[in-house]
C-alpha cells in the first residue's frame, strides 16, 4: 500500500558564517568557550544598546547567496522575530521577513532516486542566532547560555522538492559541499553550525497537490536526517492508511528513541509579528560589491568534477570522490601538476592519500610534490607498488624526499640482469627437485620459484626481470 | 571656567541647588549619592573640555556608570547599567558632570511625569500642576535653576512639551543627529535624545557636543558634531512658514495670542512669514499611536525577570515569571501601550495598522518638504495646545494625555529638528513657541531662535 504514497520533503538548512565576530556586535562567535564569556551589552540585549551589522556576515551571506545561483537584491531589510523566550535575550530575533537578502535560486544534486535532480531555493537570508538553554544543566533548573546569541546564521529554503528521505539527504550533503567549497561556513552539524528543519507532507504519487505538512525540528546530525524524515514519512502514511488525517503541526525529533513527539503547547509557533527593525537601515549592496563577491567565488563543485572528468580523463564516480573536498581536489591537481600521470595520481589519492588523512586526521600529510615523485618511481620500475605503500606511510609519518626513503629501507628494485641472475642461478640450485618438476611440464612452479628469488633478494628484484630471467634459464 | 577649583565649587553649588528642588520630585538620585558623585566627578573632570564644569541633569532612561537608571520602572529598579550611553560619555569627555538622573514617565511613555513609579514630579511654579513630560523631571530641575542643561529624550514630543510647560528651551535634533545608543528605547524610528536649557545657547552647546557620529549606532548619521551658529543681527531673508493646521478654531485664545505676538516679533527681525498647508496633520497623532506602540511592544519585550531587573515570582516556570513579573513590573500606561502594540503588529491586523501607518507617516514626512521645497526654511507653531495643565486632569483619560503631544509628534514622525523657546506666560503659566527646521540645518533652526529668544517677552503674559 505505501508504495502508492509520496513524501513530499522542503528543507530550512540554518548555517552559521565563518565570521570570527558575531552578526552584530564585535563578540567572538567561536564555538566552545566557557558559558556567558563572549557577550557584551548588544548580545546581551541590555538596555540601550544598538545593533551594528558585521560587514564581513553581509559578504559571506551574498557569496553563498550566488553559489546557490540566488538573484541578490540590492536592497533587503532587517526584521524583527518577537517571541518570549529566556535565551532570546531581546525578546526578539532580528531576521529578514518581507525583504530577505537573496531569492530564486537553485542546486543540482545526485538524487539516489531520479538521478541528477534540482532543488529550487526559495530564499536566502541573514539572521543571528539565539542563546542556548541548558535543561540537565542543575537539576529542575535551567541555565541560559548567551555565548551563541548573535552568531550570524543564513537560513536556506528550498521548495517542496524531494520525494524521499534519502533524495533530501543528497541534497543537504551537496549543499553542505558548496557552501563548505565557497568558504562561508565550515557546515559543522555537530557543533550546531548546520541545523535543519524539515516540511514533510505526503500524497499518492501522481496527485499534484500537496497533503498537509507537520514541520520537524531537532535533527541535529546528519546521520539523523533520513530517520527523522522516514520516521515521519512512515508516520503520516500509517496515518492515512487507517483513516486519519495529518494533523498540521510542529514535532522534536528524538534521536534516543528515533521518533517524533509534538512540541509542547508552550513551544508552540506563535504569531511572530514580524516588523522591519528601526535599529537597521536597510541593507543597501551596490552592483560592483555583488560583482566582487562573485569574482571571489572559488570554482564550484559541479563545475569542478566536469572538469575533472574532462581534463584528467576520469571517470564521473572517480571525480565526484576526489572533488567532494576542495582541499582534497586541490592537493589532487598539485600532484598531478608536479608531473603525476593523472589516473595513476586519482587512484594514490583515492586509496592511500585520504585512508591516511582519515586515520590521522591531520590533513593530507604528504607533499603532492612527494607523492607526485613516489608515483614516478613506481611507473618508472625503481619500486614495486607494495614498497611504495610502505614509502607513502614513511613519508607521511617522518617527512622525507621518496627516493631517499626507499633507497634508506633498502626497497630499490635491482634491475640488473647479472645481479639477478645471481639470485636466480642460487635458487636453482638450491631447489632442484622442483626445477626437475618444472621441466616435466609443472609450469605453475614458475611461482614458487619466483617468490623464491625475491626471498633472496629481501623484495628488491624487479619481478618482471626474474620471471624473464627465470624462463631463459629454465628453458637452457 | 578652567580653574579645576572652579568645577568643585560649582558642583557643589549643583549639589545645594539640587537639594533645594528636592520638593519638585524631579531628580530620582538620593542628594547624599548625588553630592558625592559629584564632587567626585568634579576632580576628575576634563579642564580642557568646553562644557568644563557644566552640572547637566540626565533623565533616567539614558544610561550612566554613576547612576542607577531605571526609565522611572518598577521592572528596572536599582538598574545599573554596565556601561553609558554615547551623548554621556561625550558630556563627560567635554567636562560637564552628571548632576543625577531625572524623573519621567515610565520608559518615557507619558505627557505629564505622573506615570513614574517613584511617583510623580511637580511643576515648579504650581504644585497641583504637571511639568509636562515625559522629560518632565528635566524640564523642571532647568525651569528651577538647579542645573543650566539637562538631557532629555524624545518619540512624541518629550523634551519640547515640558519644555513648553515649564518655560525653558527644549531642543529635539534632527533623527541621527545624536547617537541613541544607551538611550533605553521606545520607538526607535522615533526616538532621539534632546537638550532642555534655560536658554537657546545653554542647550545649543550641550547639543553640540553630544551630536556627531557613532559607531555603535547605525542609524546615527556620519557627520560632524553640529557647529553652533552666531546670534543674528537680524533674520533678513529667513522665510517662516506659519501651517494653518497648527491654528484650529478651538485652539486656546491665549496660546493663539502668544503665538501671534511671536510671528509679529519674527517678522519685525525681517523674517517673512507665510502661511502654509501641512494636509495631513490631523493624522499624525493616530499615525504615531499605532507606530511608537509597535515598536514599543517589541522593544519591551526584554523585561522579563529573566536576567536583570527584579524578579515579581519565584516560580519555576518561566510563563508565571514572564506574567507576573511584566504585569507588576509595568505601570498601567506602559501595559496599555505594549498591548495596542502587540495587536497592531498581530497578523490579520498588521496592513489595517502598521502599515497603513508607515504609509501615513510618509505622506506626513512629504507635506514637510512639499512646505520646504516651496521656499519656506522654517515653520512656526504653537509647541502645546495649552500650558501646564492640573494633575491627574488627564490621568484617567489617555486620548486627552496623547493630544497635549498634537504640535510636537509630527517632528518626530518626519524625522526633523524642532525647538520650543517660552513665549510668553498665560495665567502666570509659561507657553512656548516652536520653530520646526529642515533635516539637519539645526544651525538655521538655533539661528531663528537665537533672534527670537533676544525679542520675546517670555515672562508677560500673552
Amino acid at each position: 500500500m505505501s508504495a502508492t504514497r509520496e513524501a513530499v520533503i522542503g528543507l530550512e538548512t540554518h548555517v552559521q558564517l565563518r565570521t570570527v565576530s558575531k552578526m552584530f556586535c564585535g563578540c567572538s562567535a567561536a564555538f566552545g568557550a566557557p558559558p556567558n564569556t563572549n557577550v557584551c551589552p548588544v548580545c546581551l540585549g541590555l538596555p540601550g544598546a544598538l545593533p551594528m551589522p558585521n560587514g564581513l556576515a553581509l559578504q559571506l551571506a551574498v557569496r553563498a547567496a550566488l553559489a546557490l545561483g540566488c538573484t541578490v537584491h540590492p536592497r533587503s531589510v532587517f526584521a524583527r522575530k518577537n517571541y518570549f523566550y529566556p535565551d532570546l535575550p531581546k525578546g526578539y530575533q532580528i531576521s529578514q521577513f518581507e525583504q530577505p537578502l537573496a531569492t530564486d535560486g537553485s542546486l543540482s544534486y545526485l538524487s539516489p532516486d531520479r538521478g541528477i535532480a534540482t532543488a529550487t531555493i526559495q530564499r536566502l537570508h541573514v539572521e543571528e542566532d539565539a542563546g542556548k538553554s541548558l535543561h540537565d544543566r542543575f537539576p529542575k533548573q535551567t541555565a541560559i547560555d548567551l555565548n551563541r546569541c548573535g552568531v550570524p546564521l543564513i537560513e536556506i529554503v528550498t521548495g517542496p522538492d524531494f520525494r524521499s528521505p534519502h533524495e533530501a539527504r543528497a541534497y543537504l550533503l551537496t549543499l553542505k559541499q558548496v557552501l563548505e567549497y565557497a568558504g562561508v561556513s565550515d557546515c559543522d552539524m555537530e557543533k550546531g553550525s548546520l541545523r535543519v528543519d524539515a516540511n514533510v507532507s505526503v500524497r499518492p504519487v501522481g496527485q499534484p497537490e500537496l497533503g498537509t505538512k507537520t514541520e520537524v525540528k531537532n535533527i541535529n546530525s546528519f546521520a539523523y536526517v533520513e530517520k527523522a524524515l522516514t520516521v515521519e514519512r512512515d508516520r503520516q502514511i500509517a496515518l492515512l492508511e487507517a483513516g486519519g488525517r495529518v494533523e498540521q503541526q510542529t514535532l522534536l525529533y528524538d534521536a534516543k528513541t528515533n521518533g517524533v513527539r509534538p512540541q509542547r503547547a508552550k513551544e508552540e509557533s506563535h504569531d511572530y509579528r514580524y516588523f522591519p527593525d528601526p535599529d537597521l537601515p536597510p541593507v543597501v549592496l551596490r552592483e560592483e560589491f555583488i560583482a566582487e563577491q562573485q569574482a571571489l567565488l572559488p570554482e564550484l563543485p559541479a563545475t569542478k568534477r566536469e572538469r575533472f572528468v574532462e581534463k584528467y580523463a576520469l571517470s564521473a564516480t572517480d571525480a565526484a570522490v576526489l572533488t567532494a573536498d576542495r582541499a582534497v581536489a586541490d592537493y589532487y591537481e598539485a600532484v598531478v601538476h608536479a608531473g603525476a600521470e593523472s589516473k595513476a595520481a586519482a587512484n594514490w589519492v583515492m586509496t592511500e592519500v585520504l585512508a591516511d588523512a582519515k586515520d590521522h586526521g591531520d590533513g593530507l600529510r604528504v607533499p603532492p610534490g612527494a607523492l607526485a615523485n613516489l608515483i614516478g618511481l613506481v611507473r618508472g620500475g625503481t619500486l614495486s607498488n607494495q614498497a611504495a605503500k610502505r614509502v607513502f606511510g614513511e613519508v607521511a609519518e617522518h617527512g622525507g624526499e621518496p627516493r631517499n626513503v626507499a633507497e634508506a629501507l633498502g626497497l630499490i628494485q635491482v634491475a640488473d640482469t647479472g645481479v639477478v641472475a645471481s639470485w636466480v642461478s642460487e635458487v636453482l640450485v638450491a631447489h632442484p627437485a622442483e626445477v626437475a618438476r618444472y621441466r616435466n611440464g609443472e609450469t605453475k612452479l614458475l611461482q614458487f620459484l619466483l617468490g623464491q628469488v625475491m626471498k633472496v633478494s629481501r623484495g628488491k628484484a624487479d619481478p618482471k626481470l626474474v620471471q624473464r630471467v627465470l624462463e631463459e634459464k629454465l628453458a637452457a | 571656567m578652567s580653574d579645576p577649583n572652579d568645577a568643585l565649587a560649582s558642583a557643589k553649588a549643583a549639589a545645594d541647588r539640587l537639594v533645594k528642588a528636592k520638593r519638585l520630585n524631579a531628580c530620582l538620585t538620593p542628594t547624599a549619592a548625588l553630592r558625592k558623585s559629584l564632587v567626585t566627578q568634579a576632580q576628575a573632570a576634563h579642564p580642557s573640555g568646553v562644557l568644563y564644569g557644566m552640572p547637566v541633569a540626565v533623565k533616567d532612561n539614558i544610561c550612566t556608570l554613576e547612576f542607577t537608571t531605571t526609565c522611572g520602572s518598577k521592572i528596572l529598579r536599582d538598574y545599573r547599567s554596565p556601561y553609558e550611553a554615547t551623548a554621556v560619555a561625550k558630556l563627560k569627555a567635554a567636562g560637564a558632570l552628571i548632576a543625577g538622573k531625572t524623573n519621567c514617565d515610565e520608559f518615557a511613555m507619558g505627557s505629564s511625569t505622573e506615570h513614574s513609579a517613584y511617583g510623580r514630579a511637580l511643576h515648579p511654579f504650581d504644585k497641583t500642576r504637571v511639568p509636562g513630560g515625559s522629560s518632565g523631571g528635566s524640564a523642571a530641575l532647568v525651569a528651577t535653576g538647579a542645573v543650566p542643561a539637562a538631557l532629555g529624550s524624545e518619540t512624541g514630543g518629550s523634551v519640547r512639551q515640558p519644555a513648553s510647560l515649564c518655560g525653558v528651551v527644549g531642543i529635539k535634533p534632527t533623527y541621527g543627529r545624536v547617537s541613541r545608543y544607551g538611550l533605553v528605547a521606545f520607538g526607535s524610528s522615533l526616538d532621539q535624545i534632546g537638550v532642555l536649557g534655560r536658554s537657546v545657547h545653554d542647550a545649543a552647546r550641550v547639543l553640540s557636543v553630544i551630536s556627531g557620529r557613532d559607531p555603535k549606532d547605525s542609524t546615527c548619521e556620519d557627520r560632524d558634531p553640529l557647529r553652533l551658529p552666531n546670534v543674528p543681527e537680524s533674520l533678513q531673508g529667513f522665510v517662516i512658514g506659519v501651517p494653518k493646521e497648527y491654528f484650529p478654531a478651538d485652539l486656546d485664545p491665549a496660546v493663539r495670542r502668544a503665538c501671534d505676538r511671536a510671528v509679529r516679533l519674527l517678522r519685525e527681525l525681517g523674517a517673512a512669514v507665510r502661511e502654509v498647508a501641512l494636509p495631513h496633520t490631523g493624522y499624525a497623532v493616530p499615525t504615531y499611536y499605532i507606530l511608537a506602540p509597535a515598536e514599543a511592544s517589541s522593544n519591551l519585550a526584554r523585561y522579563d525577570g529573566a536576567r536583570y531587573g527584579p524578579r515579581f515570582d519565584g516560580s519555576a516556570d518561566v510563563r508565571a515569571l514572564y506574567r507576573t513579573t511584566r504585569g507588576e513590573g509595568f505601570g498601567p500606561e506602559v501595559r496599555r501601550r505594549i498591548l495596542l502594540g502587540t495587536y497592531v503588529l498581530s497578523s490579520g491586523y498588521y496592513d489595517a495598522y502598521y502599515r497603513k501607518a508607515q504609509q501615513m507617516r510618509a505622506l506626513i514626512a512629504q507635506d514637510f518638504r512639499n512646505a520646504f521645497d516651496r521656499g519656506v526654511d522654517l515653520l512656526f507653531t504653537p509647541t502645546t495646545p495649552t500650558p501646564a495643565f492640573k494633575a491627574g486632569e488627564k490621568l484617567d483619560d489617555p486620548v486627552a494625555m496623547y493630544l497635549s503631544d498634537i504640535f510636537t509628534v509630527t517632528a518626530n514622525l518626519a524625522g526633523l529638528p524642532a525647538i520650543s523657546i517660552p513665549i510668553g506666560r498665560i495665567k502666570g503659566l509659561p507657553i512656548g513657541g516652536q520653530l520646526i527646521g529642515q533635516a539637519f540645518l539645526e544651525d538655521e533652526m538655533l539661528e531663528a531662535a537665537y533672534a527670537l529668544e533676544r525679542v520675546v517677552p517670555a515672562t508677560e503674559e500673552a
